[in-house]
């Protein structure tokens, strides 16, 4: 057992229907772990679980040695567990540095606040050309970079990505990954959704394949981008 | 006499804005329909009778206590109403039925225990002295009105736009999962958002009651009406629009009042909402809503 995030017997469901029927998983610390799945299969559900968006139904989540099963969301972020949600949702109505700041938060007007603002704005340097405009005015790609810092302002110690590539043209998509390969090389721990599952194992140090709200495989990334079943299902060429 | 009718017009729709400004408020961050706010009003101007007739207060501390009070009462009705409906995600019509029969009781008791016969300040209270410029009368509680309105007015602005607790109140307007993603305790930031629309509702009454020297407990009720006519003309959670409406309201109301008929007043505020939900479903000055790309 890793003491650092680790997930055993979870459900989650809406109502009465169970999206998540009882999975186990570990994430150590410095590695960045993919969980991918078709459409519907419930990555976001147990994403929204980690959080503390979602109760959770059955089951323990503990995270650097606490129980964190239930715990509000908004404890959770302050603990270091920072979601970049599916869809970006930045705060549209304000601006990209309001959106920054809503991410430090929690340290405040601070040397601490200023040193993260900076060095997200070096990684992004696009967000700095836009730091008074409206985030709703900004491409999908720069969204999505924007809910990055915006999560990285928090000085995550666990980084959730759900589909940070999702709906982006094909070009950001290649930054995208690049900036999860630059965060992972800063020794950033990630647990990455994606449906593109190449790009998701090649970065991955180990994976989860989901589906229908179970794990049905599980292993180093390196072993299931081989797994034959994995190939037929998620590696076809598209 | 017009411009004496502008003045007027101006005070009162000065009041309009400031009780509308909580509505919009408490709608635009919290997401329900609040029937219980008109009930704040009453309270407001309840408090500060009461302040001024048996405590003795002066005319500053009855407007700024009044508002308080209606603020607490704002934060206790919201927890114990709408807390459990937020967190099942219950939706509006719920919350809209819960608060309709909670104001209608609220209202009936306060009728029970308080009486309806309409009651005044005590005599003096109100300083009655005025500037006169020509034939124009402005009364010191006439620019009272106007000044404290303003005064709250750019507070809540600076508040929502110059501080933590407003930034934080507008991320949770616009998307509270993500507010709690940024660790922004929702119950918190509910109960400051509760306050501050009990508190603008609650000094708006005090105002009215100043205004017309005239205070019963129903007097929330009809106010309700012309916050939501003022808000929805403004354009919903808008609170630049919810000024510029109240006081345009107020103008036309007073403007009717002497020129057509005081029994006309109403058919004005409302004919003018039917109108702009008419032509202008997002409100006169409704923004178009900034589209994620
Ligand atoms: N808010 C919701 N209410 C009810 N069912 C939902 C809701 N969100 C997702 N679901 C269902 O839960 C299942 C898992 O969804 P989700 O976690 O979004 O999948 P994924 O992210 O893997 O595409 C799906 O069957 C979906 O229809
Ligand atoms: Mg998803």
């Amino acid at each position: 057992m890793s003491d650092f995030l680790s997930v055993s017997g979870l459900r989650l469901s809406y109502g009465r229907t169970e999206a998540v029927k009882g999975i186990d998983l570990e994430v150590r610390q410095g590695a960045v772990v993919c969980l991918i799945g078709a459409n519907g299969a419930g990555k976001t559900t147990t994403m929204r679980g980690l959080s503390g968006l979602l109760k959770t139904a059955a089951g323990s989540i503990r995270f650097c040695g606490e129980d964190i099963t239930n715990a509000p969301a908004h404890k959770i972020a302050r603990m270091g567990i920072r979601q970049v949600p599916e869809g970006r949702q930045v705060f549209a109505e304000m601006t990209v540095d309001e959106n920054l700041s809503l991410g430090g938060l929690q340290v405040g007007d601070s040397a601490d606040f200023r040193r993260r603002r900076e060095a997200v704005l070096d990684r992004f340097p696009r967000l700095r050309e836009r730091l008074t405009q409206h985030a709703g005015y900004l491409s999908g790609g720069e969204q999505q970079m924007l809910a990055l810092g915006r999560a990285l302002m928090g000085g995550p110690k666990l980084l959730l990505l759900d589909e940070p590539s999702m709906g982006l043209a094909p070009l950001f998509v290649e930054e995208i990954f690049k900036i999860v390969a630059d965060l992972r090389q800063d020794g950033t721990t990630i647990l990455l959704v994606e449906q593109n599952a190449q790009a998701a194992l090649e970065i991955a140090d180990h994976a989860y394949v989901l589906e229908s709200g179970r794990i049905t495989l599980e292993g180093p990334a390196a072993e299931v981008v081989n797994d034959p079943r994995v190939i037929a299902a998620y590696l076809g060429d598209h | 006499m017009l411009a004496q009718q502008l003045v007027n017009g101006l005070v009162l729709g000065a009041t309009y804005a400031l009780f509308a400004l909580g509505l919009t408020l408490m709608f635009g961050v919290l997401r329900v329909i609040n029937l219980t706010y008109g009930f704040y009003f009453s309270v407001g101007a309840l408090v500060a009778l009461w302040l001024a007739r048996s405590v003795g207060l002066p005319i500053w501390a009855v407007v700024l206590l009044g508002g308080v009070a209606a603020g607490l009462v704002a934060v206790v009705v919201d927890g114990v109403l709408l807390t459990r409906l937020r967190r099942t995600k219950a939706g509006e019509l719920p919350s809209l039925m819960v608060t309709l029969g909670a104001v209608l009781a609220l209202y009936s008791l306060s009728a029970i225990w308080l009486g309806t016969e309409i009651q005044r300040f005590p005599f003096d209270f109100v300083d009655s002295s005025a500037f006169e410029i020509g034939d124009l009368r402005i009364s010191l509680v006439q620019i009272l009105i106007v000044c404290v309105t303003f005064a709250l007015v750019g507070l809540l602005f600076v508040l929502l736009h110059y501080t933590r607790v407003g930034l934080m109140i507008r991320a949770l307007a616009e998307n509270e999962d993500t507010a709690r993603l940024m660790g922004i305790n929702v119950d918190a930031i509910v109960i400051v958002v509760s306050f501050v629309s009990g508190l603008l509702g609650g000094v708006g009454g005090v105002l009215i009651g100043l205004n017309f020297n005239a205070i019963q407990p129903f007097m929330g009720e009809t106010m309700m009406l012309r916050g939501f006519a003022v808000i929805i003309i403004g354009g919903l959670g808008d609170i630049r629009g919810a000024l510029i409406a109240g006081v345009l309201l107020g103008m036309f109301e007073v403007l009717t009042a002497s020129y057509i008929s005081s029994s006309a007043k109403e058919a004005v505020a409302f004919g003018a909402l039917v109108l702009t939900l008419w032509f202008r479903p997002t409100g006169l000055f409704g923004r178009k809503e900034v589209k994620r790309a």
